[in-house]
């Protein structure tokens, strides 16, 4: 499949604005929706507006199907044994945070330890350390070195005997698959093997990953895998916890109430089994009726020409941004077939002038960019910034359209110095 | 030229420009302009609170009129500070509080920043007349 065919799906991509045409470069905060999942989640509030999983009227089994269809869909494009393995919450912040209060109250006592990585979004992030800090836990983490790359052997040192001899007391590890500043994909099999060496489950945030990389949960081995929709061709307030069925049933609910139960009297309540144990309330069940055609979306993505394309625009944007000895881009990308390979992602800065100043004058040149601490200040930090300026593409997005980024971006410049 | 005066003037000035891309320009040139301020006045305390970008404004008294000296690290939001200051340096604490700022409308300034300058924008207004309610004899 062409650029120009895939981009067809994309209604918005044709837009205008301020007269002037749509260069949408912020596709890692939220991907724009193909026309499939927009009229779905139109036919879906026409028809088949009801709560799910309830009641006995047809409206109802309907969404319901729909909902449970949506279920399908993401656990076939993730490869997940079942789906009671699929808990659908909010977002990915949401997921995370039902990891963090259910595995932290089953299994975090006083004195253990939660790794978390140092280029992680802060919803993989201060999860955590609240975790911590109300168990009396360590939040430790994984240092990534001046390339944006993870310095494993801190990690070997954290899973392995303590100085003291003691065993370590590491309980969970929590990654980026690839981070939303940094772009590289992380090398998080070798994570999970090393944690798995040492008993220890991981979480991947997988946020960023699920969008570029080709997920088979049951391959990579990850314990948790947590991702949002909306960067996913589908429609907001969507997010999806897989969690190997072990950990789940290990652990207890985080939210309480609606048909996530099994019994309920004044004094004791048990809980539904696998997913909805985990689905407290009503889902969004319009938006999750649109994983189907959101995940037909992300599997033409990974169509071979198309790949080669993107890669292509990529390498371009990331080339260009490197030519210039005035721009610092983060994070180094590795070779084609290794780990951290740039995944759509640019984060830069410019010598001499306001990210936010640059992002200002970029939009009302019609390009679309973020700027700032982009949700992970602590890795913002670590460069040495006040906040950075993000490109992140998808594969409808274009050569030409790199190439007016960089027109633009230089006019910025020279207005701005 | 009266507070109300110099506010028309840079509706004028701005209405000149049909592009916001031009208007940004006059904006960049007014923050360029702007006197540069010394660093050891970047401190905390002159921090104005609710900007992403950093911007510092110093307050002092002059004859009975309040001068203010601003500084910021975006240029941008320099412009906006330096157009601030052009309209209520050099007045009376009576003259300013007494002003409105609806010029920043018809300017169309408000609707052409992003959400976080605007709300900076809101917090260097206040801090301009919390300043001048606070050197009022
Ligand atoms: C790596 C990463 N993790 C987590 C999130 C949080 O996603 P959401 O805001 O959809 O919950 C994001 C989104 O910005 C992200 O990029």
């Amino acid at each position: 499949m062409t650029v120009q065919t895939f981009r067809t799906l994309f209604p918005a991509l044709d837009g205008n604005v301020y007269g002037k045409a749509l260069v949408y470069f912020d596709n890692a905060a939220t991907s724009q929706r193909p026309a499939s999942v927009i009229d779905k989640y139109a036919r879906m509030s026409r028809e088949a507006n009801a709560n799910i999983y309830r009641a006995v009227h047809k409206l109802s089994a309907d969404a319901t199907e729909a909902y449970e269809q949506g279920r399908e869909a993401v656990r076939a494009f993730i490869g997940a044994a079942s789906r009671e393995e699929i808990i659908f919450t909010s977002g990915c912040t949401a997921a995370v945070n039902t990891v963090a209060y259910s595995f932290g109250e089953a299994f975090v006592r006083p004195g253990d330890v939660i790794v978390v990585g140092e280029a992680e979004h802060h919803s993989n992030l201060v999860p955590w350390q609240q975790l911590c800090l109300r168990k009396g836990a360590d939040l430790r983490v994984l240092p990534v070195d001046e390339e944006g790359h993870w310095q494993l052997d801190e990690l070997g040192r954290l899973l392995g005997a303590q100085p003291d001899g003691a065993a370590s007391r590491v309980k969970l590890v929590a990654v980026a698959h690839i981070s939303n500043v940094l772009g590289l994909v992380n090398p998080v099999e070798e994570v999970i093997g090393m944690a798995h060496a040492a008993g220890v489950p991981v979480l991947v945030d997988g946020a960023q990953g699920v969008v570029h990389e080709a997920v088979d949960v049951q391959a990579m081995d990850c314990d948790f895998y947590c991702f949002s929709g909306h960067k996913l061709y589908a429609a907001p307030g969507t997010g999806i916890l897989y969690g190997k069925k072990k950990w789940l049933e290990a652990m207890p609910p985080f939210l309480f109430g609606g048909e996530m139960v099994d019994t309920v009297t004044l004094e004791r309540t048990t809980f539904a089994g696998l997913p909805h144990k985990f689905e407290a309330g009503t889902g969004n069940f319009t938006a999750v009726a649109t994983f189907p055609e959101a995940m037909e979306t992300a599997r033409l993505a990974r169509d071979p020409q198309l790949l080669a394309a993107f890669d292509e625009t990529c390498r371009c944007l990331e080339d260009a941004l490197k030519a210039r000895s005035d721009i610092r881009l983060y994070g180094a990308s590795g070779d084609a077939a290794g780990p951290y390979r740039r995944a759509g992602v640019c984060s830069f800065t410019v010598d001499g002038v306001h990210h936010e100043d640059l992002a200002q004058l970029l939009d009302k040149m019609g390009v679309a960019v973020r700027s700032g601490l982009m949700c992970a200040e602590p890795v913002i930090r670590h460069f040495g910034v006040s906040g950075m300026l993000r490109a992140s593409l998808l594969p409808y997005n274009t050569l030409q359209e790199v190439e007016y980024f960089m027109q633009c971006l230089d006019k910025a410049v020279a207005m701005l110095r | 030229m009266t507070i109300e005066e110099k506010q028309e003037e840079l509706v004028e000035d701005f209405s000149m420009y049909d592009e916001w891309l031009d208007k940004y320009e006059y904006l960049i040139e007014l923050g360029k302009a702007l006197p540069a301020f010394p660093e050891e006045k970047k401190t905390d305390d002159r921090l104005i609170k609710g900007c992403q970008s950093r911007v510092w404004l110093d307050a002092g008294m002059d004859g009975g009129k309040i001068v203010f000296t601003a500084d910021s690290d975006a240029i941008i939001t320099r412009g906006i500070i330096a157009m601030l200051i052009s309209v209520y340096s050099g007045r009376t604490p009576e003259e300013i509080l007494t002003s409105d700022d609806a010029f920043l409308d018809r300017i169309g300034l408000r609707e052409n920043l992003s959400p976080t300058r605007q709300n900076g924008l809101l917090s260097m207004m206040r801090t301009i007349r919390d300043l001048a309610e606070s050197h009022r004899n």
